[in-house]
């Protein structure tokens, strides 16, 4: 039983189809390990044994009931989603106060098509709230605690979903990423976890940040269980405006594809003062692997890209100020209990129900927005998120996939970065870019940097270039065992 | 400012159009009146965390409509725009509208002003002339643009406990938000545009025009100048005007308010006001009263619309004649006066009423049919208070009836007798209650002549007098003659055979 | 473009969000620090540059007009602070 906890999803598949283990089984492994170790890591905000175990049954009945016939390969196996997805019947909180009290009346879009598929609903995952933070620090039930180290971040803002893997908590999770919050705690945790290229994946029920930028993916330990869990989340929603009307794909179809005559561009901008020197050297060693691998490495230019991050904290507080709009005490959520009249019904609502990173970001938001700013401030960064864009274009002119660190360090400790606003934003400086422009982004365990702490390596793709990216992926963790790897004292 | 100044009033418009479409503009919620508050309002309606808008294709099939009826542009690619406010009735705290580039711009509407109006606001009571009396009827007002946006709930200030309930049905609600240049110069014309573009919407099928159920509002910007000044002066926007009464009210009420104003030295703040049909004043709303900052941005969850030529063309293909060619077409190819191209032309269930009928009835009829709808037929309508949609008569009925005048089947007067059983439902047609009736009109002259014969005999002292001179009683024997055919006989025809008698 | 006191009030006011006067302190110097780092957009000649709103160029799609909601009040309305008779209820508006 034991040995299921570091199982891929194909393994766990395989064990529920010949019944060598039960849905309930499995989900019981887990719950039981939620109990016993969340406590210490915080990863999960709720759980509900006996939904879990509820959902677990039927995935059971229908295992059964088809007999060996084709079903979902991911029927049964559980599954953890961040707290962003409104999930109905369950509280679906965002990380904040203002939503303490939220039971979701509807499922979003990715975890009803993953319901559908038959995986099993373990909990919902703890979170930065409101998905503004890259350490998981804002979150208003307290920090998620890295597996690695307890002291350390997970990084954010999907650090319950990271957490919660790498502890062995769940096999399987959703995140968001709007400027790096699946691929930064993916680093940070030593996990791989893919952003999709924008639109790919329905943001109907997914708590809007910043909607221009947000976009749901998998996270899991290998490339290959990512590739499986985004098969059952991609695909077309007519009730997301920006959802892609694409011919289903295969995301797994390439995984077997061998890297020879692979360009790997290296940008410039990514490998320079900024990135420490651990990260680097494990970033070096996995560019050496891929080299054996077959492939070549050259050298691009992203000129824009040390733009990105104040572009970023410029469209995305605007996005979010309008987005988090809603939350004012009239309909659902948080109302503060004294006011004298409406218009202080709404701010004291709005200032206690929001912490303070979510608040700064709704003011910048306001501020950048505001009459006479609007131009300067918002459109000027419209206008650089086109030039960005358009240095990705020209580099993949010249290479397949685009590689370099996923955070320039590895967990900073808990406190390190919270009192400058500005040198949190900066552990984003290599996935923000990818938002801005809509590129699918990965990250993937390429070892372990300064206290033992893991290293993400990134990989950034051409729109719709997931399967590739997931193939160049997974033939990197056929030779190496990085995501394998869990921490010792959890085992 | 001296008191002899004479002023100029100058108005603009916004009127908010509710589109004729099933559901809302980003939602399959139904946009139906008078539903229980709330039932009517989706996840998306109240804005709850993670939803996300998809435009309804009618509600922009509705915006080309209009833009083709109004000669504008039609945008191949408009952006919508979110405008954050925070009011309860808003659910997102931001109306999603158009703000940069708007589905349609430019266009106008022509508009008559009723003859023996006065540009209002010219000059003070007792100061000089009262007003110029309006020598042009015609005028046409320039339209800004035209954009797509959603409706906000509804306030319901009754008591509860103190507080103020909030109804989210009509959230969502499409609407199409016209506005005019700065081109009206007194309330009438205000009026007259107002009621040109109800015509034009409920004609073009976008907008049922119930301005009760608010369908159809109306917000007049004002201001008044010094006649020949060229800059405008500070205007104050009227909301929510919801009948062309109130509207004709409020603005004069307005004006004459920032006449006194500017007269009594103190200057025109901009503002919000509205306009109170119990006093017939309008005041200063004080939820507006915060300078407003709606930080626009194009709304990240829509992306552009595109509307291309074939989508055009198709829309157009299926759009009905619009009322002013229809104008046109009805005195070149009827021959009918402007007025009466214009009266059946008011509505496009009346202007299909006598098209219908006249295809029936042959276009050498025009003139009579045409009286028809106008005279007897409205007439009729207005007393029972039916819609001409809703009229016992059919097109093809009173088409009958018009057929047999026309071939002197039925004199005029026996016309409305079977215009009356028509009506109440017994018969199918003209030629049916005729002869039912037996009111067939006797053409035969040798009947007649019988008559006449009789008549002459029977009344002998009338034949004298009217030998005498004395015409009247020439009349009395006409309706001797007319009673003994109870009415069947063609009055012409018997008026010649008595006087060939009689002066032979 | 630095903000002052004033400014964080009236920003503050605009999104409805309620701060004390040792709160709008502390703000102020943050907000200043993220502008003082955005502000390198400023450098940036951008001169014909079409500016980007959305990741992909695609354009709207449109739903067929239908309704396909039912009422779901009473759910929607568990989640309320206050409602009564239908409605929800806030503080009494003053238009």
């Amino acid at each position: 039983m034991s040995d299921l906890i570091n199982s891929s999803l194909r393994e766990l598949s395989a064990a529920l189809a010949t019944r060598q283990v039960s849905a309930v089984e499995l989900a019981t492994l887990f719950l039981d390990r939620i109990e016993k170790l969340n406590p210490s890591l915080n990863a999960f905000v709720t759980t509900d044994r006996a939904k879990t175990l509820a959902q677990a049954r039927t995935a059971d009945e229908k295992i059964v009931g088809a007999g060996g016939s084709a079903i979902s390969p991911l029927c049964g196996i559980p599954v953890a989603h961040k707290d962003i997805f409104c999930t109905q019947g369950w509280r679906t909180s965002c990380g904040s106060k203002m939503l303490t009290n939220f039971v979701s009346p509807y499922d979003a879009h990715v975890v009803e098509k993953l319901a559908a598929a038959g995986m099993v609903t373990l909990g919902k995952l703890n979170m930065d709230e409101f998905a503004m933070g890259s350490s998981n620090e804002t979150s208003y039930f307290g920090p998620v605690k890295n597996p690695w180290n307890v002291s350390c971040v997970p990084g954010g803002s999907s650090g319950g979903s990271a957490a919660a893997i790498a502890a062995r908590l769940t096999p399987a999770a959703t995140g968001t990423d709007t400027g790096g919050s699946i691929r930064q705690p993916a680093a940070l945790c030593g996990l791989s976890g893919l952003k999709p290229t924008y639109g790919v994946v329905s943001r109907y029920g997914m708590i809007a940040f910043a909607s221009s930028l947000d976009q749901a993916g998998p996270m899991a330990k290998s490339a290959s269980d990512c590739a499986l869990l985004l098969n059952a989340m991609a695909g077309f929603d007519t009730r997301d405006s920006t959802s892609l009307q694409r011919p289903v794909e295969d995301y797994g179809r390439d995984l077997e594809k061998p890297l020879a005559g692979l360009r790997i561009g290296l940008p410039q901008e990514f490998f320079g003062a900024g990135m420490d020197a651990d990260v680097r050297a494990a970033v070096d060693a996995a560019l050496a692997e891929y080299r054996r691998l077959g492939a070549t490495t050259l050298e691009v230019r992203l000129t824009n890209s040390g733009l990105s991050v104040p572009a970023y904290y410029v469209i995305a507080p605007a996005e979010a100020s309008s987005n988090l709009s809603r939350f004012d005490g009239v309909r659902y959520g948080y109302r503060a209990p004294e006011y004298a009249d409406l218009a202080e019904m709404y701010s004291r609502s709005r200032a206690q129900g929001f912490g303070a990173e979510v608040k700064r970001r709704i003011l910048i938001g306001t501020y950048v927005l505001s009459h006479g700013y609007y131009d300067a401030y918002y459109l000027q960064a419209q206008k650089i998120r086109r030039l960005i864009a358009a240095d990705f274009q020209a580099a993949f002119q010249q290479c397949d996939v685009i590689m370099g660190p996923t955070s320039p360090s590895v967990a900073f400790a808990f406190g390190a970065k919270s009192a400058d606003p500005v040198q949190m934003y900066l552990s984003d400086i290599y996935t923000i870019s990818t938002n801005l422009a809509g590129l699918p982004g990965m990250s993937l365990p390429c070892g372990f940097g300064a206290n033992n702490m893991p290293v993400g390596l990134q990989i950034i793709g051409n729109w719709f270039d997931e399967a590739r990216m997931l193939n160049v992926a997974h033939k990197y963790q056929q030779v190496t065992d990085w995501h394998t790897r869990m921490p010792e004292t959890l085992k | 400012m001296k008191r002899d100044t004479q002023w100029e009033v100058v108005i603009g418009l916004e009127t908010h159009a509710q589109l004729q479409t099933k559901s809302k503009i980003f939602s399959g919620s139904s946009i139906a009146f008078g539903a229980e508050p709330n039932v009517q309002a989706c996840a998306v309606d109240i804005a709850l965390p993670g939803v996300l808008p998809v435009l309804n294709r009618e509600a922009v099939v509705c915006a080309i409509k209009f833009g083709l009826a109004v000669g504008a542009q039609i945008a191949p690619r408009s952006i919508f725009a979110r405008k954050n406010y925070f009011y309860p009735d808003l659910p997102k705290g931001y109306q999603i509208s158009q703000f940069e580039i708007p589905v349609v711009s430019g266009g106008g509407l022509a508009i008559s002003v009723p003859q023996g109006d006065f540009l209002r606001g010219v000059g003070n009571a007792g100061d000089g002339p009262k007003g110029v009396q309006s020598q042009a009827t015609e005028k046409y007002v320039h339209l800004t643009r035209a954009h797509l946006e959603e409706d906000a709930g509804k306030s319901l200030h009754e008591d509860f406990h103190g507080r103020t309930g909030i109804d989210l049905n009509r959230a969502g609600t499409p609407l199409l938000e016209i506005v005019t240049e700065p081109d009206m110069r007194s309330s009438a014309e205000a009026v007259a545009y107002a009621k040109a573009l109800h015509a034009l919407v409920q004609w073009i099928g976008i907008c049922d025009g119930n301005m009760q159920e608010g369908s159809f509002r109306c917000d007049a910007n004002v201001s008044v100048r010094p006649m020949n000044q060229k800059e405008f002066g500070t205007r104050r926007e009227i909301k929510n005007l919801n009948s062309f009464r109130f509207m004709q009210q409020a603005i004069d009420f307005e004006v004459q308010w920032q006449i006194n104003e500017i007269e009594e030295g103190r200057a025109i703040q901009q503002a919000t006001v509205l306009f109170d049909p119990d006093t017939g004043e309008t005041r200063s709303m004080r939820s507006k009263e915060d300078a407003h900052d709606y930080r626009y941005f194009p709304d990240p969850d829509l992306l552009p619309l595109e509307i291309t030529a074939d989508w055009i063309a198709e829309v157009k293909s299926g759009m009905p004649e619009l009322p002013q060619a229809m104008q046109q077409r009805f005195q070149t190819e009827f021959g009918l006066s402007s007025y009466d191209a214009a009266t059946l032309t008011a509505s496009r269930e009346m202007a299909a009423y006598f098209e219908t009928a006249l295809d029936s009835a042959g276009k050498e009829n025009a003139k009579p049919v045409a009286n028809w709808v106008m005279g007897e037929l409205s007439a009729r309508l207005n007393k029972d208070g039916l819609e001409i949609a809703a009229a016992p008569l059919s097109a093809q009925q009173l088409a009958s009836i018009v057929r047999r005048i026309a071939d002197n089947t039925i004199s005029n007067k026996i016309a409305k007798d079977v215009f009356e059983t028509l009506w109440a439902g017994d018969g199918k047609d003209a030629d049916a209650v005729i002869e039912a009736k037996g009111w067939k009109q006797i053409t035969d002259t040798g009947a007649i002549e019988a008559l006449v014969d009789e008549v002459i005999a029977a009344n002998q002292k009338s034949v004298e007098e009217y030998r005498a001179g004395k015409e009247k009683a020439f009349n009395a024997l006409v309706g001797q003659a007319m009673k003994a055919t109870r009415g069947k006989a063609n009055p012409q025809q018997v008026t010649d055979l008595l006087k060939k008698k009689l002066g032979g | 473009m630095s903000l002052n006191l004033a400014d964080v009030a009236r920003i503050a006011r605009l999104a409805r969000i309620e701060l004390s006067a040792a709160e709008a302190e502390a703000t102020c110097g943050q907000l200043n620090g993220i502008l003082g780092f955005i502000e390198q957009l400023q450098a940036v000649d951008t001169t014909g540059i079409e500016p980007m709103a959305h990741a992909v160029d695609v354009v709207q799609r449109l739903r067929p007009d239908g309704v396909t909601e039912t009422d779901r009040r009473a759910d929607f309305q568990a989640l309320a602070p206050e409602a009564e008779a239908g409605l929800y209820l806030v503080p009494k508006v003053i238009e």
